[in-house]
């Protein structure tokens, strides 16, 4: 397999974007992706997208999207795992790449949510639960993490103070992204007590809805140095798992397999362990999601997550931190976007470009992007060379 | 849902038909054509009880498209006296005292519909397990 | 010999409150409870409907019956509020007790007295000796209109009875039935609520039919009103099954266990045959039992049975009907009921 960089990444602001069409975001993302690479070749197009059908009725993306890029004839291609559509368009760019199959791919992750109502948007991202044996009951992907938040209170005494914790982490954070569709802080008083979505969690333990996009540009190593453009950053891992589609099938509802295995895969690929990794960027849709993929990672102990984040272990200036971008929470969760700009936001950091949010001598990325409940999982490992 | 995917599955929404591993007895619900604990491929039907204990829940308080008339309700996965963890709403509780533990009994009930003028779905969900 | 093998019961956990329906309406509360001798009534939450409550009631009496369901050769269900105009209840219910396919099933309509003519012809059915066990269902989710006398009673609630000719827990001695064409309630194709004759309602209607089915199936069977343990009748209200019972001769003694509207209300299909449900509940072997229903249009079924040394074997298997009825139940307030039963225009 060659050496796989990223050369160049573009992301739309997320937020409400009632003016832009799912055409618009994607061609947005290229552009502003192209523009940093600095270069005008393109080979493929690898494209995540969570149900760009379901929210604006736009399936073949794969034809659509190089249409409008100008890239007529440049061979596309779709790929779908609930959230972690993005990463899996990562994942597949770089395995064009890798291969020796493409030189330069271009990979966008999308999703155009504002334009279906709040009840259709939820419904929508409930397919990606098991749609006759979870969705059929009226479960909504809140109702999910809430039913794990609440095993994790009452068999490790995880407090709603913890979970809040991680909300006013990520909104600090993403209070200086550019790109944050939620750029303000909130207290822990105004997590708890904002409404009540699906018990235990609120409004604010939740990611909103969103529209954006994000791209990267991958190439072999050896030509992103001929470039010469900024830090080279290689991506020299990549773990990807899943398992059961219901939750209720877990062995352990509290540990997330998928999570385990797409980061132990990835850092084994690397070469690294956990304790290598100088920050993460992590798929806190809810804020019990954060804490359990911590878990599930091995970065703290089964039942430490809350603790270790009151503590103030994944904050900027922490030992190990967590979203610097603002996380899902703060920064928005266009769904199939949300894996790529993590990419984005490694990249960033890497080329210590992220401004007031930069992690000091940030070396070695880790960007974990999570499908549905834990059903599958992505993760990339993203070293600045 | 259209009519021939909630038709499909009436034996299980209806009457909790299970598959029982003939080769290592494990039981899956809903039925399965490959078994994951062993890989064997023969299974026999069976019936779950309905009966068992509140593992975890929560109060969905803005629900899908086609709920709304039921909000808030709780959903929960109960584990059954046979092993089986299934996902189902928590009907006729008091959403303020729900707690997980709490013994469950299987009940048939109306779980959504196709608006006013559409089919109407049924199958199974629980309720607090207090002799009535 | 044919009679019942199994019987249960489902009644809805909510209940409204009189007083809380006569204050949005400003009516006399007082005059309702005791001109009617009703204080509160069922109300089915918005998961249940007829089939749901059928199904629940029938799971109730296979547990009691303690028979294969595969054995059930008929269904029947009587209702006024079957969930579609066009498609059985009957099949929802049979698929539901693993009763299909070798089942010959109905759907029956006769505004209050539909569970019994399924009783009727389930048991009929059974002596004819064509199958071996057969289910009938009196259940409903009535309607009343917003603001109407009947709003006050229509209630929700089921009985089933699986009917065989082996292991009763109570024989059939006879049936009778009294019926004319007397128009007193009536609800028109594609109209939410029925209409009433209002005081029509009484002489001419239930107590005539009530009466005449009554008198006609004791003299068939050559027995008077101090013959029977217990009477169940026709439960529109908690006044009018007092008053024919005493008109006939028959005790509070007789009556008492199976009088539920009081406090259930009107369950339509469900109402006598839920009486006869909580009689069972308590009943003695070897005590007679007069059944005697009432449907608008108008007629009335009436029945004999007397009840076996198994019944007490038997009825502990499933939640008793007083238990469902004075237990585990809510009170909700107007609006919430009004939610549940639909009665607030909202979009789709
Ligand atoms: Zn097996």
């Amino acid at each position: 397999m060659r050496d796989v960089a990223i050369i160049g990444i573009g992301m739309t602001r997320f937020g409400e974007l009632w003016e832009s069409s799912i055409r618009d975001l994607c061609v947005e993302a290229a552009l502003a992706c192209f523009n940093d690479a600095g270069i005008d070749r393109l080979d493929s197009i690898t494209i995540g997208s969570m149900s760009s059908g379901l929210f604006t009725g736009q399936e073949h993306l794969a034809s659509l999207v190089p249409d409008y890029l100008g890239r007529r004839n440049v061979p596309a291609v779709r790929v779908e795992s609930a959230c972690a559509s993005g990463g899996q368009a990562v994942r597949t760019a770089f395995l064009e790449v890798a291969s020796g199959m493409s030189d330069v791919v271009l990979a966008i992750g999308i999703e155009k949510m504002t334009d279906v109502s709040g009840g259709e948007a939820t419904y929508a991202l409930a397919t990606a639960a098991d749609q006759d044996y979870e969705a059929f009951h009226g479960v909504t992907f809140p109702g999910l993490y809430a039913m794990m938040a609440r095993a994790h209170m009452e068999r490790f005494g995880t407090t709603r103070d913890q979970l809040a914790q991680v909300a006013v982490k990520n909104h600090e954070n993403g209070s200086h992204n550019p790109h944050a569709q939620f750029p303000f802080t909130v207290t822990r008083k105004q997590v708890i007590n904002s409404v009540m979505i699906a018990d235990p969690l609120t409004l604010l333990d939740c990611s909103p809805i969103t529209d954006g996009a994000a791209a990267v540009l991958v190439a072999p190593a050896e030509m992103a140095r001929e470039l010469q453009r900024g830090p080279l950053t290689v991506i020299t891992g990549i773990g990807h798992a899943t398992d059961t589609i219901s939750i209720a099938h877990r062995a352990d509802l509290l540990h997330l397999d998928a999570i385990e295995l797409a980061s132990s895969r990835a850092l084994g690929m690397a070469g690294k362990t956990i304790e290598d990794i100088d920050f993460a960027e992590v798929h806190d849709c809810f804020t019990i999601a954060e804490i359990l993929v911590l878990e599930s990672m091995g970065v703290v102990p089964a039942g430490q997550g809350g603790p270790a984040t009151l503590d103030g272990l994944t904050a900027l200036d922490g030992d190990f931190p967590v979203n610097p971008s603002g996380g899902l929470k703060s920064k928005g969760h266009p769904v199939g976007a949300t894996g790529v700009a993590q990419i984005c936001e490694a990249v960033t950091q890497l080329r210590g470009a992220a401004g007031d949010r930069q992690i000091p001598n940030a070396r070695i990325a880790l960007t974990q992007n999570m499908g549905g409940s834990g059903g599958s999982s992505v993760v990339h490992i993203v070293e600045a060379r | 849902m259209q009519v021939p995917r909630f038709w499909r599955e009436i034996p299980r929404y209806y009457r909790l038909e299970a598959a029982a591993c003939v080769q290592c007895d494990a039981i899956h619900f809903p039925p399965r054509k490959i078994c994951p604990s062993c890989g064997a491929n023969a299974f026999e039907t069976v019936r779950l009880s309905g009966r068992g204990a509140l593992t975890t829940f929560t109060i969905i308080r803005t629900p899908p498209s086609g709920f709304t008339d039921q909000a808030p309700y709780a959903v929960g996965i109960v584990e059954l006296d046979e092993g089986v963890r299934l996902m189902a709403q928590i009907t006729d509780c008091d959403v303020d005292t729900l707690k997980t533990g709490d013994r469950m009994i299987a009940k048939f009930r109306r779980i959504r519909e196709e608006g006013r003028t559409g089919v109407i779905m049924y199958g199974y969900k629980f309720v607090p397990d207090v002799g009535v | 010999m044919v009679g019942i093998v199994g019987y249960g019961t489902q009644i809805p956990r909510y209940r409204i409150r009189v007083e809380d329906i006569a204050s949005v309406w400003g009516a006399d509360a007082p005059s309702y409870k005791r001109g009617l001798n009703l204080n509160e009534k069922s109300v089915p939450g918005p998961d249940e409907d007829t089939a749901t409550l059928s199904v629940n009631a029938a799971r109730n009496a296979l547990l009691r019956a303690g028979i294969d369901p595969q054995l059930i050769g008929a269904v029947y269900v009587g209702s006024e509020s079957h969930p579609y105009a066009v498609k059985p209840t009957g099949t929802i219910v049979s698929e539901a007790l693993g009763a299909c396919p070798r089942v010959h099933t109905a759907d029956l309509e006769f505004a209050c007295k539909a569970g019994t003519e399924g009783l009727f012809i389930a048991l009929h059915e059974v002596q004819s000796g064509v199958i071996t066990h057969a289910l009938a269902i009196g259940a409903d989710t009535s309607q009343g209109a917003p603001g109407d006398a009947l709003e006050y009673s229509a209630a929700a609630g089921a009985a089933a009875f699986i009917v065989g000719s082996e292991d009763l827990i109570a024989e059939l001695l006879t049936t009778d039935v009294y019926m004319t064409d007397t128009a007193d309630f009536w609800r028109r194709e594609h109209t939410p609520y029925p209409e009433h004759g209002g005081r029509f309602t009484g002489v001419p209607a239930y107590f005539r039919h009530v009466t005449g089915a009554a008198k006609a199936i004791m003299d068939r069977a050559e027995m008077a009103p101090e013959d029977f343990d217990y009477c169940i009748f026709h439960q529109p209200n908690g006044k009018f099954p007092v008053q024919v019972a005493r008109k006939l001769g028959f005790t509070e003694e007789q009556w008492a266990p199976g009088l539920l509207s009081p406090t259930l209300g009107n369950t339509y299909s469900g109402s006598s045959p839920m009486g006869l449900a909580a009689t069972l509940d308590v009943a003695n072997p070897g005590a007679h039992i007069l059944l005697v229903s009432y449907g608008s249009g108008a007629g009335s079924d009436a029945f004999i049975f007397r009840t076996t040394e198994r019944l007490s074997d038997v009825r502990d298997r499933a939640p008793h009907t007083r238990t469902q009825l004075d237990e585990y139940r809510v009170h909700i307030p107007y609006g919430t009921y009004a939610k549940f039963r639909r009665k607030i225009l909202k979009a789709e």
